[in-house]
Parts: C-alpha cells; sequence; structure tokens
C-alpha cells in the first residue's frame, strides 16, 4: 500500500474515461434530452393553442347564433309589421269600396224616388183632371181650360 | 475464511493482510497494482462503453430500457452541475459523469462478498487481488490529482493568467500581503485534492475492513454481513456523490473571480 506507478496508470483510464464521457455519452444523451424538451414543449405549445382556438370557435359560433336570432326576431317583427298594415289597407279598402257601393245605390234611389214622384205627379194631375172632368162634366171643356191645366200640373 | 496463501498457518492477521495486499507488478516505484488498474480499467471500459453504445443510439422520442436508466443518472449529475457551475465550460458535466459512475461502480465491488474474487483468483494460480480498486490510495489520489490539474487548468482559461496570478497574491488579505495571501492558497488548494482522495480512500478502506473482520467471525457473519452490506451500499453511493460533488464545486470556485 504505498504510491507508485498505479498512480500513473489510473490517471491514465481516468482521463480516456472522461474522454469517453466528454465525446460519445454527454453530447447526443444531452442533444436527445434537450430535443425531448423541446418536443414536450412544442406539444404543450400546440395543446394550448389548441384550446384556445376552440374557446375563439365556442365564442364565434355563439356570436353567430345570437345574430341569427336577433336577425329572425327582426324578420318576425317587420312581418307581423306588414300583416298589421295589410289588414289596415284591406280594412280601409273595404270601408271606401263599401261607401262607393252605398253612394251609387242612394243615388240609384233617389233617382227612383224621383221617377215614381214624377209618375206620381203625373198621375196626380191626371186625377185631378178626372175629378175636375167628373165635377165640372157639363160646364168646363177640356180644351178650353187645357191652359190653366198646364199650368197647375209645371206647379206641382 | 480462505485458505492461507503460501501454506503459512492461517491466522487472524494473515488473513486479513492477504486480503489487503495488490497483486503487483515490477518493483520500487514502477511497481503497478494490476488488480486495481485491471479492475478498474475493465470495469471503466464496460460502463462507458455500454453508455457510448446508448448514447449512439439515443432516441429523443420514448426513450427505452438502458437509455431511460443512464438519461435518468446523467439528468441526475446534470442537475447538480447546473445548481453549483454556473460557468459554461463543457467539460465539468462529463467530468462529473465520469466521477459519479466510476467511482459508485468501484465502490459497488465492495459488496461481493470478501473472500468470493480472491478465492476464485486462487484457483487459477493468481495469489493476490484486491477487489476494490477506490480502497487503492493510488487510485483515489490519481482521480484527484487529475481533477486538481483540471481545476489548476480552468483557473487559467477563465481569469487568464494575469488575473489568476493576482487571485492568488491578493485574495483574501490585499496585495500588501502577498506572501501571506500566496501562501494560504497554496494550503487550500494542496487540501482539496488530498482530501478528496482521502476521503474517499478512508471511508471504502474502511467499510471493506468492516466486511474483512465480518468474515472472521465463522457462523456469526451471517447476520452481520447483511445489515452491513445493506448500510454500506449508502456509503458507496454517498461517497461517489460526495467525490463528484466536491470537484463540481471546486470547478465553480476555480471559474468565479473574487
Amino acid at each position: 500500500m504505498s504510491i507508485n506507478a498505479t498512480l500513473i496508470g489510473q490517471m491514465i483510464w481516468f482521463a480516456i474515461f472522461i474522454w469517453i464521457t466528454m465525446k460519445y455519452v454527454w453530447p447526443p444523451l444531452q442533444k436527445a434530452m434537450a430535443d425531448r424538451q423541446q418536443q414536450i414543449a412544442d406539444g404543450l405549445a400546440a395543446a394550448e393553442r389548441g384550446k384556445h382556438d376552440l374557446e375563439l370557435a365556442a365564442k364565434r359560433s355563439a356570436d353567430a347564433l345570437r345574430e341569427a336570432k336577433d336577425r329572425a326576431n327582426g324578420i318576425t317583427a317587420e312581418a307581423d309589421k306588414q300583416a298589421r298594415q295589410i289588414i289596415e289597407d284591406a280594412k280601409e279598402a273595404a270601408k271606401v269600396e263599401a261607401e262607393k257601393v252605398y253612394n251609387a245605390k242612394m243615388a240609384e234611389l233617389e233617382q227612383e224616388a224621383e221617377r215614381a214622384r214624377s209618375a206620381l205627379r203625373e198621375r196626380v194631375a191626371e186625377l185631378a183632371v178626372a175629378g175636375a172632368e167628373k165635377i165640372l162634366r157639363r160646364e168646363v171643356n177640356a180644351g178650353a181650360h187645357a191652359e190653366m191645366l198646364t199650368a197647375l200640373k209645371q206647379e206641382l | 475464511m480462505s485458505a492461507a496463501a503460501h501454506g503459512e498457518p492461517l491466522t487472524a492477521t494473515t488473513y486479513i493482510t492477504h486480503h489487503l495486499t495488490n497483486l503487483t507488478v515490477g518493483s520500487g516505484f514502477w511497481t503497478l497494482h494490476l488488480d486495481t488498474f485491471l479492475i478498474s480499467g475493465i470495469l471503466g471500459l464496460v460502463v462507458f462503453g455500454a453508455m457510448a453504445a446508448v448514447a449512439g443510439k439515443a432516441t429523443s422520442g420514448v426513450p427505452k430500457g438502458w437509455q431511460n436508466f443512464f438519461e435518468l443518472v446523467l439528468s441526475f449529475v446534470n442537475q447538480q452541475v447546473k445548481d453549483t457551475y454556473h460557468g459554461k465550460d463543457p467539460i465539468v458535466a462529463p467530468l462529473a459523469i465520469t466521477i459519479f459512475v466510476w467511482v459508485f461502480v468501484l465502490n459497488a465491488m465492495d459488496l461481493i462478498p470478501v473472500d468470493f474474487m480472491p478465492q476464485a483468483a486462487h484457483l487459477v494460480g493468481v495469489e493476490y487481488l484486491k477487489m476494490v480498486p477506490t480502497t487503492d490510495p493510488n487510485h483515489t489520489f490519481a482521480m484527484s490529482i487529475t481533477v486538481f490539474l483540471i481545476m489548476i487548468w480552468m483557473n487559467f482559461k477563465v481569469k487568464g493568467f494575469g488575473g489568476f496570478m493576482h487571485e492568488v497574491f491578493s485574495a483574501p488579505f490585499g496585495p500588501k500581503l502577498a506572501p501571506v495571501n500566496f501562501i494560504f492558497r497554496v494550503i487550500e488548494d494542496i487540501a482539496k485534492p488530498i482530501s478528496l482522495s482521502l476521503r474517499l480512500f478512508g471511508n471504502m478502506y474502511a467499510g471493506e475492513m468492516v466486511f474483512i473482520l465480518i468474515a472472521l467471525l465463522g457462523v456469526w457473519q451471517l447476520p452481520l454481513a447483511l445489515p452491513w452490506a445493506l448500510f454500506h451500499i449508502l456509503i458507496i453511493t454517498l461517497q461517489a456523490f460526495v467525490f463528484m460533488m466536491l470537484t463540481i464545486v471546486y470547478m465553480s470556485m476555480a471559474s468565479e473571480s473574487h
């Protein structure tokens, strides 16, 4: 148990093993570990990005849904308004038409009445003449009094 | 208890001595502890070779099997490096990984029952075999001195020659007490590799010693060896971690100016 040449031999071994580790063990394994770390980091980042994208898509779809609902509501309201308008218009038109028909009928009736009245007038005059004829059979000449009768008819 | 070597009468002392003797070639300073050298080298080649093979086929997709395991170890060590060392030098993380893995594997040889490998070696004619390279101070000093050299090199690299010299001679008491500063700095830096290597060596040597003493107890070793082995798992991991951690701290200190 003394210090001797073994010391030099062991130093040579040690140097050889340091060299092997430095050249053939450490760099490839370190590279593999660093690469794997990078891959894992990338994977996690991608997952995070995917999650974020999903959130965005969900938000977008909710927005689209809300917008569509709003538009549908708008359309329904518009349609309601239009329907009411149409009914209103129809009512208006019907009223106008009814008035027109009523007025026309009224005018017709008026005319009819007028005609009847004038016919009646004719008949009254005739009756008056007939009455008068009967009363005045003897003393009144129809021919002589025609002028007076016409004037009377005019007056009626 | 194993059969004694060279036919000497088997006593506790010879048994322990036998277990603590390295297999050597050469003489004087040029003695080589073959067991330390070969076991640490072969185990290192197997482990780091396996890691390099797995790393070569590493995928950035879902990791499987060994890649998963090595990535676990590497990211654990790398976390310590990141928490402590704020420089940029690409040598620090591989250095820390090498230290942690190598020291852990060599320490783990302690868990092989103390007589298995020496007995097996004995059968093929090898007389001595010390199974745990980290119980050899040559090994721990080799590692700590290498760390020390890298630390000095990093000082020069980060601060430049002028900056490093300025720090050595002017911290902590200012330029007027330059010699005192210099002596302090030398003591501080020399203490680093010594404490680093002696801590690991002491812990592993003591642990191994306890295993050997337990093995001497005859039938009583049965209830004792397992708890000590379980406890030793903690020491093995802890010592590997401490060596690695202190190395990172020294590197961090070398790359930061005062």
